[in-house]
């Protein structure tokens, strides 16, 4: 999917202003209903108010909601667009019901108000009548008109009449969405394991869905009904039935994805009692992608409920939400797929060490841990989210990390793939970064110096050399002391290098000798001799003048400090395989119960 | 520790001590600093050179220590460090010691990378044996038990694989211990935990006395089977194997049974897959009653499953599961309870499904027997050569030989022919290379008359193919069937039309002459080669497009050594001089290439050297695109020459621009 773009996170950030989340007005719609229901509501339940939090004292706030999963990966290209002669859907085996004949009931706000309830429960239970739409999409069309009119009144019903949710209507309401939804997720009709490939593989549609958006759509308006009652419905809504609903994130069908993720919010907004046990719940999920499957299509919606989660965490952090962001959040970063859910997946980092700068230094270590090494895109994301983390890195947090943290840097500044060199050289137009590097230039500059100065001449893309000759004067207008140093140094370190290696040899030689005396040797038949270690580099300009340098220095870097910032889509379609019109149109289609997910403060 | 590195501090600060003893240890506290994760990695490799020049105790007190304390570094060098340490006792001192090695393998089986993890399990199994049955007891099975109680689920995960190495050495009451530990793992709360206990389940059954089997593992595999996660369940079918194979027959329809029945009509179609998937161990450790009774009709209920991944695993046990019934009554229950199913699944809405029967049916003809075969799987056979996917059709064609041996191919050739030729004008060229590899087998199978009459000229298509891997095939086709007809047919039916070919307008096709020859020459021997090859090659030499010259010279240095010294000096060696003059620089580089080989076999006189081809075929193309470049060479030019090797042809269709 392409790169969440700065730009397009913009409107939510300035609308903030001071306040934290759920106090702008622009974040969407979901969320003004949401304050009209806490003042229309009769009883004030135990649901989290939005509280106002001091503002941060940090130096870029980032947004307050967490950014939105797309629901198409695939934007329409331009490419071929084909209808497939098999439809890429699929639903789920369905115990179809024995007896499928509906009879159309009467409609509810005909019938004496006295009358409703039985007829809203007889509705409820007509509706737990299941049809097939895979096999034999044709069958039963009569019936499934009766159904599919009767869960349309039933949304209309419950969102505009008051006092419907009566407590009869609970587990009858809880009870059709489980049968109509709890299902086993049929097989993938993509390829699964190492073929699956999430940014380009179409998702497969859920054939049943006109029958069950209806039937999340009238859950969703069950459960922000103001006349919901959670302490009613905690006896129907209880740790299995929230299992089973997380089960269903697996779900190929991007729109059943985007409902399941607005309720499961809801629910864990509304229900304190599920809380822990829904996050120790995604921490399996989690777990077993990390390290067993690397395959589920939920991450990013888990992560965007998680990020909601985590925006409302109360300080100081528990010790368990550290723990979640070492163990889990971290290790994330090493799935094949991250490009699926990094944007998810980077606003939660960053939502924590806002809360907590103490955190910075082993969230850092841990990128640098899983930093990706044959992997360009996906290091093309790591420096994405690494500048959203320096730009709210505490000058104090920034000392200890930048050693390791510059090393990489340089690393990357030397990559033979020009976008890696390209982005990390962008972090030379971030204010805030140079001024950390500025305030640390005795210790950064050493380390950063010598990738710069053999790139300089080596790297083969143009476009580095301007950015890098930029670099090289922002260097050493912070300090031309310490500039003419490190390059005096530079030539020192590499007369050394070749020397070293040479020592090196003669080292291992020494030890070799030594375990030659040891009467075990030939027992322990030495291993083959290793392959030398090239390094990457080649030519390097050896007696370059400094003078000279500072010269190209001069002019080479003036022409690209102009529009540097703009940044690309980083990621595109690898191919321009045909996509398939109904799914594109199918996904168009669908309308977002909620923009973006408010903030779940954290009960004290 | 990578980290820690400061620029000042050189390996050769190792130098300054003065204990020559304590040097290996110092070296590799330099060398596990280096910024270089590649050298990191080469000196944990070297960990045991280390260890022979520090000596037993040394390593022991120092070394091992120093492991322990600073494990932390990228997974790549922990896994090496695990697997290092397998392999370890002897240099601690032989197995009194082996003890010493469980502290580093211990915090290497809690790390969270599952490679690493494993890897250090293994290592672990590794010296479990190592260990005395008393230091199993004091240092082992305590390590086993911290492990299982850990706070993080990777300690305990990797405490799953380690019960059933100590478990048979221990005394009795360790043993009841270790066996609590495993229960509590089975029932964790972390279902990684629960999936790693029940993939162990039935190693550790194995190891357990059969009282315990009964009293202690029952249970749990039956907990395990009907777990919330269907992760967890499909484990416990597995285990289900190695259980069954423990239990009496009694046993086993009382406490085991049940939960088989319900694993085969799971609500998870994984579930279902995994008991589809596993039928044959299942069959074989419940025994035939059993089978007769349970299996036969949940295995018809997973022929007819809804799920198509489900029918498809199914349908690759249906020959496996028949082979395995008791020879008495075997063709009685086929033909009644299985037979019917199979003939529903030739008609199936999946394709894999199809394909996966079409692998497996022909082999049903051996265990049925003629009668039977032509009578009720001939018409399956048929029905499937006709099928609308083609790896249905290549499934059945490429296990032609199971039915030539019952009934003769000649009852399926009719069809079959149809079949072929439909595959080998597929448009997708994977399906036409697959049926091209089939190829040699048909022949074998059909006879040389057959495949004159029928299928020597699809054989011949191939080579004008507009796909390069097809021609590619198709010329070691060729090769095959002169090994297979042998060097007369070859004469009369192949080199003909191969050598027609050197005149062809298209220079890919030309191209394709020469590599037939290349992959000829010596399927014919000397005399086709000197006689009838050769004068087209030498002509060749003339080619207006570079790419066919330099092939001419790759191919004179590939049948040099078939041909006779008079030969290489009168006819070859003056062509690869003039090559050697031409004025494009690969043809000159790969005549320099051919003169040299030539040169080397004629100073060797007549010995047929072997050697010589070795460099000719792949070498020669790494080395041309090592060869240092000239400095005004673009690489432009190096279109035509990269198309030779790619897929698509689009470039390669041009003739070179000089």
């Amino acid at each position: 999917m392409p790169y969440k773009l700065k730009k397009e996170k913009e409107p939510p950030k300035l609308a903030k202003g001071t306040a934290k989340p759920s106090s702008s007005s622009k974040d969407g719609g979901g969320e003004s209903t949401d304050e009209a229901q806490a003042q229309s509501q009769p009883q004030p339940q135990p649901q989290p108010q939005p509280q106002p939090q001091p503002p941060s004292s940090n130096k870029r706030p980032s947004n307050s909601t967490p950014p939105p999963t797309q629901l198409s990966k695939i934007k329409y290209s331009g490419g071929p667009q084909i209808v497939k002669k098999e439809r890429r859907q699929s639903s789920s085996r369905f115990n179809l019901s024995k007896n499928r004949e509906l009879q159309k009931l009467p409609a509810l706000k005909d019938s004496p108000t006295q009358e409703r309830e039985e007829l809203f429960i007889q509705k409820l239970r007509q509706c737990c009548v299941l049809f097939d739409f895979v096999s034999d999409p044709l069958s039963d069309l009569k019936f499934k008109e009766v159904k599919r009119a009767g869960l349309n009144e039933m949304v209309e019903y419950i969102t505009h009449s008051r006092d419907v949710v009566t407590e009869a209507i609970y587990p009858e309401a809880v009870t059709m969405f489980s049968v109509n939804l709890f299902r086993t997720l049929p097989p993938s009709s993509n390829p699964t394991g190492a073929e699956f490939d999430p940014e380009e593989d179409e998702p497969t549609l859920e054939a049943a869905w006109p029958h069950l958006q209806l039937v999340y759509e009238f859950f969703l308006r069950f459960l922000e009904s103001p006349d919901f009652q959670p302490n009613i419905a905690k006896k129907y809504i209880d740790q299995k039935f929230v299992l089973a609903l997380l089960d269903l994130f697996d779900s190929e069908d991007p729109r059943e994805r985007d409902f399941l993720k607005t309720i499961l919010h809801r629910i864990y907004g509304k229900f304190l009692g599920l809380r822990a046990y829904i996050r120790r719940q995604i921490n399996h999920i989690f777990y077993r992608f990390i390290y067993e499957t690397e395959h589920h299509n939920g991450i990013a919606e888990l992560l965007e409920i998680l990020g909601s989660i985590i925006n409302g965490f109360a300080l100081p952090l528990k010790e368990e939400h550290k723990m979640f962001l070492i163990r889990v959040l971290l290790p994330l970063h090493k799935v094949k797929s991250l490009s699926v859910y990094h944007p998810q997946l980077a606003y939660c980092v960053v939502q924590f060490l806002e809360k907590e700068s103490s955190l910075t230094e082993p969230v850092i270590v841990g990128l640098l841990k899983f930093w990706p090494k044959t992997h360009s895109p996906k290091e093309v994301m790591f420096l994405n989210e690494l500048e959203e983390i320096l730009d709210v890195i505490e000058p104090s947090e920034f000392s200890k990390v930048m050693e390791p943290l510059f090393r990489q840097l340089a690393k990357c500044v030397s990559s033979p793939h020009f976008q890696v060199a390209e982005r990390a050289l962008y972090y030379w137009n971030n204010e805030y970064i140079m001024s950390l590097i500025s305030d640390n230039a005795a210790r950064v500059l050493p380390i950063m110096f010598p990738a710069l100065y053999r790139n300089s001449k080596s790297h083969w893309n143009k476009t580095i050399h301007g950015l890098i000759y930029n670099a090289l004067k922002l260097f050493m207008e912070m300090n031309q002391k310490l500039f003419d140093d490190c390059t005096q140094q530079y030539k020192a370190e590499k007369q050394k290098g070749r020397f070293r290696m040479k020592e090196r040899e003669e080292m291992w030689q020494k030890i070799e000798e030594l375990a030659r005396l040891n009467p075990q040797y030939p027992m322990f038949r030495a291993p083959p001799p290793l392959p030398p270690v090239y390094s990457m580099e080649t030519e390097t300009p050896t007696a370059e003048d400094i003078q000279l340098l500072k010269r190209t220095v001069e002019t080479e870097a003036v022409q690209m400090l102009k529009d540097i910032k703009k940044e690309k889509v980083l990621l595109r379609r690898k191919s321009e395989l045909p996509q398939d019109v109904y799914t594109i149109k199918a996904l168009e289609a669908h309308k977002r119960a909620e923009e973006f997910l408010t903030a779940s403060q954290e009960a004290l | 520790m990578a980290g820690a590195a400061g620029p000042g501090t050189g390996p050769g600060a190792a130098r300054g001590d003065g204990d020559d003893s304590l040097y290996p240890i110092a070296v590799l506290i330099d060398e596990l600093r280096n910024e270089d994760v590649q050298l990191r990695l080469n000196s944990i490799k070297k960990l045991s050179t280390i260890a022979l020049a520090l000596g037993v105790e040394r390593t022991r007190t120092e070394l091992l220590p120093f492991l322990t304390d600073t494990i932390y570094d990228e997974d790549e060098v922990l896994l090496a460090l695990a697997e290092q340490l397998g392999n370890f006792t002897g240099l601690v001192g032989g197995p009194d010691f082996a003890h010493c090695l469980l502290p580093p393998l211990e915090s290497l089986a809690t790390v969270e990378e599952t490679v690493v993890r494993d890897k250090a399990v293994e290592s672990l199994r590794q010296i479990s044996q190592e260990h005395t049955p008393v230091a199993l007891e004091a240092h082992f099975v305590p390590l086993v038990k911290r492990l299982a109680s850990g706070d993080w689920f990777t300690s305990r995960t990797s405490a799953c694989g380690l019960f059933s190495v100590c478990y048979p050495r221990a005394s009795n009451a360790v043993k009841a211990e270790i066996r609590q530990h495993f229960r509590s793992l089975c029932s964790d709360d972390t279902p990684m935990v629960r999936r790693a206990a029940a993939s162990k389940l039935g190693e550790f059954a194995k190891v357990l006395e059969l009282d315990s089997v009964k009293s202690e593992i029952v249970p749990l595999f039956t907990n395990l089977a009907s777990d919330e996660q269907d992760s967890v369940r499909l484990l416990a079918v597995e285990a289900c194997v190695s259980i069954a194979q423990l239990l009496s027959q009694d046993d086993l329809e009382a406490l085991v049974m049940p939960t088989l029945r319900q694993a085969a009509e799971d609500k998870s179609w994984r579930v279902r897959y995994m008991v589809a998937d596993k039928f044959s161990e299942l069959q074989k450790a419940v025994g035939p009653k059993i089978t007769l009774n349970d299996l036969i009709p949940a295995f018809q209920n997973l022929l007819k499953d809804c799920e198509a991944e489900v029918r498809a695993a199914a349908a690759h046990k249906v020959k496996e599961l028949c082979e395995n019934l008791p020879t008495e009554g075997r063709e009685t229950i086929i033909m009644n309870q299985i037979l019917p199913f199979i003939k529903e699944l030739v008609s199936d809405t999946n394709q894999h499904v199809k394909s996966a029967l079409a692998s497996v049916i022909m082999g049903l003809s051996t265990i049925l027997g003629k009668e039977n075969t032509i009578e009720h799987l001939l018409p399956l056979f048929l029905a499937q050569l006709k099928d609308e996917c083609p790896e249905v059709r290549l499934n059945i064609i490429s296990n032609l030989d199971c039915v030539n041996e019952v009934i003769g191919i000649r009852q399926l050739s009719q069809s079959l022919l149809p079949a072929i030729v439909e595959l080998a004008e597929d448009a997708k060229w994977r399906v036409r290379l697959a049926i091209i590899e089939y190829m040699p087998l048909l022949a074998g199978q059909l006879g040389v008359e057959f495949f004159d009459e029928k299928l020597n000229s699809l054989c011949m298509a191939w080579l004008v193919d507009h796909v390069y891997a097809i021609r590619e095939a198709a010329t070691s086709n060729l090769m095959k069937l002169v090994q297979k007809f042998g060097t007369e047919w070859a004469q009369n039916t192949i080199v003909p039309k191969v050598l027609v070919m050197a005149n062809d307008p298209n220079y890919l096709h030309r191209m394709t002459t020469l590599f037939c020859i290349n992959a000829l020459s010596e399927a014919c021997g000397q005399e086709i080669t000197t006689k009838q090859m050769l004068p087209i090659v030498l002509k060749m030499a003339g080619d207006q497009v570079a790419n066919v010259r330099f092939n001419v010279a790759k191919s004179l240095q590939k049948i040099g050594p078939i041909l006779d010294t008079d030969a290489l000096q009168e006819e070859v060696k003056p062509v690869l001089q003039k090559l050697g003059q031409d004025e494009d620089m690969d043809v000159k580089y790969f005549a320099q290439e051919a003169i040299s080989a030539v040169a080397q076999r004629l100073t060797k006189l007549d010995f047929p050297v072997k050697d010589n081809e070795e460099p000719s075929a792949p070498g020669a193309d790494k080395n041309h695109f090592l060869r240092p470049r000239g400095p005004g060479e673009d690489t432009g030019k190096f279109v035509p020459l990269m198309s030779r090797h790619t897929e698509s042809e689009r470039l390669g269709w041009f003739p070179r621009r000089q």
